[in-house]
């Protein structure tokens, strides 16, 4: 890390941040993927770690995903809410042994020495209702201070982890505002370098964020999003019945050509859920059954995966 | 004699499971033992965030060897009978057993099975593994590479060694062999996550827990919780303040930490303007630290006491700075939420409850909020209340359920109302009835006195019970899931307790007009069917009390019986009149002639009602107890009439002699039949004279 130019540095850019987690966990033999184009709520719904946690085949990812929580949303005015952020988020399957000490080493290096910081595994289970999931896990704590998530995964989409996952995520604006020392977000040195050259935070997204809020709160068309999610919701069970095949060199048996697309579907129907709900259109009663519509979705995309190669059921090569 | 240590080495056990894990534990392997024959001598068990150990000493090495004959067949008996036998003794041939002379049934086979005691450690060694895969942890997970195994091992989190000695002080201990999914007993542990990550290598529970200590592993959860307390105390003495302390907290705590390291750390004086309550369930609640008080002021002070799991190698200053951070936007949040909410009226919040199911089946709150505040205002005339206020305050009092910081904190439910209410310029009993009418929540719990509190939290509760009675949606058993049953004790204590007079039928039949009229089927079994759900909790809530709970039904059984207060002061001079003598020969005469008259009414397959024929009397003792029950009755008449009980029983008291008497000197069943029916009518007369305070026939003893 001291060889690493001062605006490299994980504690003084936010950058240099991200690219010290990349290093580390591409070390530790995961992939280091792109952010899926996609909107949605959580680094979760990645199919990286959504539908790889599911089947057989070892699976080791780690990626920035852009988080959309458009209830969330402050108009820029909250130290540290936004709709869009950024989530870290690393699955190893299966979980090695020693998943909670590649963690720590992973705080050190981004600066966080665990000599000095009291780091603890906090109890709290994880539960997706729209995703069907579950696991159990520890919320870890810095100095009295919530950083990650870290999930033995039991079950996504209504099937078991077999074996199981383990998935970590970090709240990355969070954690670089401690290691940077800032109260606000927006004043997160983003670049790592200082006067004129210097990019924060607030230079990237304050005017989105302003932006998206009035967009999520007042003005996004709720007919048009209303139609979308019955769309994305017939098109998610189209893509699903069309995909399924009899596969006669596997001895007859069924196998799923089109389980992403699908899951895309799945998706999309989750963020536009999420949006209705930030317009304050979706009453107490009816969240509950959208939430049920899209795990119906998820359970479904998740069977049909598990009849894809990379599912497990059929050879790979 | 030997000493078994066992410990199983994991990821972070959830604190709230640790301390009912480790009871387990030393349970599930006393028990075991005990069912293998080995008596110990003492057991005890351990949780850290990391471990739960057990050490349990004193168990013999071997368990005794058992000896036991099995009589068999006759000698020369059927083959499939002999084969029958071998197969149950476990003998190989009928050679082995011995023959046994009978020179009057005829000989027989005998079967000395001898069974060897098997050594403590295999026991052992087969007993854990199961009590392992069969732990109660009341979530549990897979884990790891063979996690994709059907039957693979479920743990609370992952676990990743396991101790297991057994062997005498004096000697090097032997390892009990076993291993679960891969997973080989040994004696290596682990110290302290950051301080002492080593292995260690550990042969009995002395110096395990030593050399743990050495590790910074405080083994014992009280001993870390004592060191918390003491040191807490300590810090904020040094500061001239005093720890407010919070035994769930401290329990929680010294489930997070194996090194406990105490700090204390400061936030902006401006903060605490807001309600303390609100600073303490925010730094509570969130931070798990605990909060100091000023004992100048009796308020908070700008300071929190935190504990941290390592000694920091620069002093705790890093990990301080860290959690003020925290705990400044937490307490930022707070105030913002608090500030926020001020700035909204409480009457104004309330078209939002038309949105909001109460349950699906009873509409929505702001339907429900419409009908406690309908049956408050009927209430309040009885309970001495000022009928606007109580409308007031029915119509507000649930208004905080929709504030930031409720939202965030729903503990101080309630408080907050009362503070929004006052901030807005409510009347104090208003403002009190916002935060008293959800009281008493338990049998230990105060019970508000202000009546315009007490209009509204009777019309709450009830409003519940009759609502959940309307749909059917009864406790059973041990299932209670609206808190029926607290509702149900807190309505006769707020009764009993001030002293209330509410017609019990009459205001729960208000209550059902009011709401669930649709479809509730007939409300006056309705109605009757909850007033026996009262005269439940009241037996109850006696029984607790050391009172006689049959007394209850004995009151109720006269009918008519729903003011409850009535029911609770026939019940206590009832049991007054009863632990002196007249009371307990009344009762007898009474019950006797209870006894007589239900035989009689038997056989002759009638009643005895009707006055009797004075005419017919040719008894002294007739004429006297006739008397006598004439004058009772009006006497214990006029005195229940003016809700003496005391005096009633009193009156009753009266009664005694003449029973005795009757019964001592007269023959019921005369040869006469007009005498004997006479006579019967009498009897009956005594039962309903008593039947003024209560039927003596439900009482038992």
């Amino acid at each position: 890390m001291d060889s690493l130019p001062l605006h490299m540095r994980p504690e003084r850019s936010f950058q240099g941040f991200i690219l010290a987690l990349q290093r580390f966990w591409a070390e530790q033999g995961c992939v280091i993927l792109q952010p899926y184009d996609m909107e949605m709520g959580a680094g979760t719904f990645h199919p990286a770690t959504t539908l790889r946690a599911l089947g057989p085949k070892p699976w080791n990812a780690a990626y920035v995903q852009p988080s959309r929580r458009p209830k969330d949303g402050r108009y820029g005015e909250n130290p540290n809410r936004m709709q869009h952020y950024y989530q870290f988020q690393v699955i190893m399957k299966p979980s090695p042994p020693n998943l909670q000490e590649l963690y720590l080493k992973s705080l050190g290096a981004i600066g966080i020495d665990a000599a000095v910081h009291d780091i603890r595994f906090v109890e709290d289970d994880w539960e997706s209702p729209t995703l069907g999931a579950w696991g159990l896990g520890w919320e870890c704590w810095c100095d009295g201070m919530e950083v990650s998530q870290f999930t033995y995964f039991q079950q996504v989409a209504g099937f078991e982890c077999a074996p199981v996952a383990g998935e970590l995520t970090y709240g990355l604006e969070r954690l670089a505002m401690y290691v940077q020392g800032v109260d606000r977000v927006y004043d997160l040195n983003f670049n790592g370098r200082e006067g004129a050259e210097k990019v924060t935070y607030g230079d990237v997204f304050l005017q989105a964020e302003r932006e998206y809020s009035r967009h999520n709160f007042e003005v996004a068309d709720t007919t048009m999003l209303f139609e979308q999610f019955r769309m994305a919701e017939d098109a998610c069970k189209k893509y699903l019945d069309a995909g399924w095949q009899e596969n006669s060199k596997l001895g007859n048996r069924r196998e799923h050509l089109m389980a992403l697309p699908a899951y895309d579907q799945c998706i999309k129907a989750s963020h536009v859920f999420n949006l209705l709900d930030a317009r304050g259109v979706i009453s107490v009663t009816e969240r509950q059954s959208y939430i049920l519509r899209v795990r119906e979705l998820a359970k479904a995309c998740g069977e049909a995966w598990l009849h894809t190669e990379a599912g497990g059921s059929s050879p790979s090569s | 004699m030997p000493d078994l240590l066992l410990e199983l080495f994991s990821e972070e056990i959830p604190a709230r499971m640790q301390a009912k894990a480790a009871e387990d534990l030393r349970r599930m392997v006393t028990d075991k033992l005990v069912a293998e024959g080995l008596v110990y001598e003492g057991a005890k068990a351990f949780a850290t965030p990391r471990r739960l150990a057990l050490t349990v000493h004193g168990i013999p090495t071997r368990q005794a060897d058992l000896k036991d004959e099995r009589k068999g067949p006759r000698v020369g008996g059927a083959e499939a009978a002999i084969q029958g036998f071998l197969k149950a003794t476990g003998l190989s041939s009928i050679e082995e057993a011995t023959i046994q002379r009978d020179p009057k049934k005829g000989d027989f086979y005998v079967a000395l099975i001898e069974k060897p005691g098997r050594a403590t450690i295999d026991v052992l060694a087969e007993m854990l593994p199961v009590i392992i895969r069969t732990f109660p942890w009341p979530k549990s997970m897979r884990w790891g590479r063979r996690s994709e195994r059907p039957g693979a091992l479920n743990w609370v989190r992952p676990l990743h060694a396991i101790t297991a000695t057994f062997g005498l002080e004096t000697e090097e201990p032997d390892v009990v062999s076993f291993a679960i999914d891969g997973i080989e007993a040994g004696q290596t542990t682990y110290g302290h996550r950051f301080m002492a990550p080593s292995a260690i290598s550990v042969r009995r529970f002395e110096d395990y827990e030593a050399k743990l200590l050495d590790a910074k592993v405080v083994l014992d959860p009280q001993r870390r919780k004592d060191a918390i307390v003491t040191d807490a105390k300590q810090l904020a003495f040094a500061q001239g303040y005093e720890l407010v302390e919070d035994p769930a907290l401290l329990d929680e705590v010294s489930g997070l930490v194996e090194w406990p390291v105490v700090l204390m750390g400061s936030f902006e004086e401006d903060f605490l303007k807001t309600p303390a309550e609100v600073i303490r369930a925010t730094i509570r609640n969130n931070q798990k630290c605990f909060v100091v008080r000023d004992p100048k002021t009796g308020g908070l002070a700008p300071k929190f006491i935190l504990t941290a799991n390592i000694e920091a190698s620069d002093g705790g200053n890093t990990i301080i700075a860290g959690n003020e951070r925290v705990i400044r936007a937490r307490l930022s949040d707070a105030k913002f939420f608090y500030e926020t909410d001020l700035k909204t009226k409480l009457e104004d919040r309330l078209p939002k409850f038309e949105q909001i199911v109460f349950h699906e089946k009873l509409g929505t709150q702001a339907e429900r909020i419409k009908r406690i505040e309908q049956l408050a205002a009927e209430i309040a005339p009885l309970v001495g209340a000022d009928v606007e206020k109580v409308k007031r305050a029915a119509k507000l009092a649930k208004a905080d359920l929709l504030t930031e910081v409720v939202g965030e904190f729903p503990e101080v439910q309630g408080l907050m109302g009362k503070y929004y209410a006052l901030a807005q310029g409510e009347n104090a009993s208003v403002a009190a009835a916002c935060e008293e009418h959800y009281k008493p929540q338990g049998p230990n719990d105060r019970v508000p006195t202000d009546p315009v509190s007490v209009a509204v939290a009777l019309a709450d509760k009830l409003d519940t019970l009759v609502g959940f009675w309307a749909i059917d949606e009864k406790p059973t058993g041990s299932k209670d899931p609206y808190a029926l049953r607290r509702a149900a004790l807190g309505v006769i204590r707020l009764i009993t307790e001030n002293a209330l007079r509410l017609s019990m039928l009459q205001t729960a039949k208000s209550a059902l007009t009011g709401s669930q009229g649709k479809g509730v089927g007939d409300p006056d079994k309705l109605v009757a069917d909850l007033l026996s759900f009262f005269a439940d909790r009241l037996k109850v809530q006696l029984r607790e009390q050391g009172a006689r709970h049959d007394l209850v039904d004995a009151v109720f059984a006269l009918g008519g019986q729903d003011d409850l207060l009535m029911v609770v002061r026939r019940v206590d001079a009832l049991g007054k009149f009863l632990d002196t003598d007249d009371g307990k020969n009344l009762l007898a005469g009474t019950k006797r002639a209870s006894n007589i008259l239900s035989i009689e009414e038997k056989r002759d397959k009638r009643s005895f009602d009707g006055a009797p024929d004075a005419a017919l009397y040719n008894l002294d003792e007739e004429k006297a107890l006739a008397k006598a029950i004439g004058e009772v009755s009006a006497e214990a008449s006029a005195a229940v009439a003016k809700e003496d009980f005391a005096a009633a029983m009193r009156a009753m008291a009266k009664l005694r002699p003449a029973v005795d008497a009757f019964f001592d000197k007269v023959k019921v069943n005369d040869d006469d039949p007009k005498i004997r029916e006479n006579r019967l009518k009498l009897l009956n007369e005594i039962r309903s004279a008593t039947r003024a305070v209560a039927d003596f026939s439900k009482i038992e003893g």
